[in-house]
């Protein structure tokens, strides 16, 4: 295939991700909002207003940025664990295995689906924080990058789960068990300063410390840890990540016999 | 001529150590209607899975129109449509976007995927259900679906895996039709199947697989003439005599008006007939008591068992 194939082929993938969560909004698009407001509702406003500053903010605007980027982060995820399990579980990820499209184009069809989901995500969150608190971007160059690199990063992640999971009870045990611990305790609610040494060293080894950080630098301009650390872990993971989904498909592991 | 696929000494071990094809070889004309015929895990999936990638070959080698898969899958793939047995579509999506979406993942621009699809649905009497989720169709329809699926991208080489599967007799005529048409316009065909009628009735040569090894690779028309008997059943106008013999003939009495008549190598209906009708004895109609193909499968799988 040449390259205006290959494009038409990634394009057709996305094209169909897209659709289908659209299709069925209520069940991608809608819970994170609610999610998001009662985060807004009991963690900022009810007890928020009686914790005070948290790193020279409001606590609602210091976990407002943590719960955009935890919002981006699971809708990225799900995406595209649950679109890639549910075509290896209808075998109609067959229709792409028959086809010429590379793998390459393959894992970025899928995986920008998860981003665009997680960026709509991110975007209808953003407005209902709005509701509750006012939002000044620091910088809004870091702020879509880091949108973008933490949403590929977990899409990768939704893809490599989904290509080993073997059920359904497989593509929620690692959101639940390992994914939203590594969102709780990668500080979104509090800040790193809060922890002793040690636990703060041992969060080190958590990469939503370091998209969280990221992000809440380029919406209020501080961070826990340094931006370069930070930008460099992203691309660390996200590297190992493509590398890993890229040797799954050129191995066909658990896709072809 | 190159052929329109060619496979050479291909075997498969799967990772529990079953070894499903133990060197197979053959070949297939371009222009031509094969038939893969076998007993259920003789090796025609697997040897289908193998040629659209689904399955990693052991060892061997395939060409498709002289492409060697080793060399350039992308360029072989090109060639081949495939028809699954089972259905392997999202069942939420409409025909049309399933369709149009698979010419995507060849290349084909969006006017002319959907000029493509409205072509192929249309073709198969899908058109007016294209708009409807796919776990909504009959099990016919969505068999034509993928049948629609797998053209869209004009495919020289057409591979259905047991395509009669679950289809009803009025449905299977019709797709018979369908796939005579394709391939007198020039698309290969190879197909597995059950149905030995249909394999009879479309396939110009036939290979029979078994425990993962070719038992026979011939034309049809030789594998037929290799059948030593064939056992009539004829429907009597008169009502028949207790006992009634045919010099030759092996003849069995079924009732009053049917006769069962084994006809060996090198006899002649015409003897049946006029030794019938000098006993005043006129035939309304005819047929054979088994497929004869049927016969010579059995015949072929358990010699090799």
């Amino acid at each position: 295939m040449n390259v205006q194939e290959q494009y038409v082929a990634f394009m057709t993938i996305v094209r169909k991700e897209i659709k289908r969560y659209l299709r069925i909004w209520t069940q991608t698009l809608l819970p994170s909002a609610i999610t998001m407001s009662l985060y807004f509702v009991i963690f900022g406003t009810l007890i928020g207003s009686r914790i005070g500053e948290m790193g020279g903010f409001s606590y609602m605007e210091f976990v407002v940025p943590g719960l955009i980027m935890m919002a981006i982060v699971t809708n990225s995820y799900s995406n595209v664990v649950s679109s890639f399990f549910g075509a290896k579980f209808s075998g109609s990820v067959e229709e792409l295995l028959v086809s010429p499209v590379s793998n390459v184009v393959i894992l970025m069809g899928y995986v920008v689906g998860g981003v665009s989901r997680g960026l709509l995500v991110a975007v209808v969150v953003t407005l209902v924080s709005l509701f509750f608190t006012d939002l000044t971007i620091h910088s809004y160059f870091i702020v879509v990058v880091v949108v973008l690199m933490t949403s590929t990063l977990f899409a990768l992640a939704g893809f490599i789960n989904a290509v080993y999971a073997n059920s359904f009870d497989d593509i929620s045990i690692i959101p639940t068990f390992v994914l939203t611990p590594l969102i709780y305790l990668g500080g979104v609610f509090y800040s790193m300063d809060l922890l002793p040494e040690f636990w703060a060293n041992v969060s080190k080894l958590n990469p939503l410390v370091y998209v969280v950080n990221a992000f809440r630098y380029g919406v209020l301009g501080v961070s826990d840890v340094s931006l370069p650390i930070a930008f460099g872990m992203i691309v660390i993971f996200t590297t190992l990540a493509f590398g890993y989904s890229m040797h799954l498909l050129n191995s066909g592991k658990r896709l072809r016999q | 001529m190159i052929p329109a696929l060619e496979i050479e000494n291909l075997s498969k071990v799967y990772d529990n150590d079953f070894e499903a094809l133990k060197g197979i070889s053959l070949s297939v004309e371009q222009g031509d209607f094969f038939a893969l015929l076998g007993p259920n895990g003789a090796g025609k999936s697997t040897t289908i899975g193998i040629i659209c990638s689904l399955v990693a070959k052991s060892a061997g080698k395939i060409s498709v129109f002289g492409i060697d898969i080793d060399e350039d899958f992308p360029a072989a793939k090109r060639h081949i449509g495939i028809v699954p047995q089972e259905f392997n579509f999202n069942q939420f999506e409409k025909g049309l976007d399933i369709v149009i979406n698979q010419a995507g993942y060849y290349g084909l621009a969006p006017g002319l995927a959907r000029e493509r699809a409205e072509k192929y649905l249309r073709e198969l009497g899908l058109w007016e259900q294209r708009d409807i989720p796919a776990r909504m169709l009959s099990g016919g329809m969505k068999r034509r679906l993928m049948i629609a699926r797998s053209l869209v991208h004009e495919p020289q080489l057409l591979i259905l895996d047991e395509p009669s599967a679950g289809v009803d007799i009025e449905m299977r005529r019709s797709m018979w039709d369908f796939l005579r048409r394709i391939n007198a316009q020039g698309t290969t065909i190879i197909l597995t199947t059950h149905y030995l009628e249909e394999a009879e009735a479309l396939c110009r040569h036939i290979a029979i697989i078994n425990h993962g090894k070719i038992v026979e690779n011939t034309s049809m028309k030789e594998l037929l003439r290799q059948l030593d008997r064939e056992v009539f059943i004829l429907d009597c106008l008169e009502e028949l005599p207790e006992v009634i013999t045919i010099d030759g003939f092996l003849i069995r009495r079924v009732d009053d008006h049917t006769l069962e008549v084994e006809v060996q190598k090198g006899q002649h209906l015409n003897q049946i007939f006029n030794a019938l009708d000098v006993a005043g004895i006129h035939i309304s109609s005819m047929r054979n008591r088994a497929n004869r193909l049927e016969e010579m499968f059995v015949n072929l799988v358990e010699g090799a068992a």
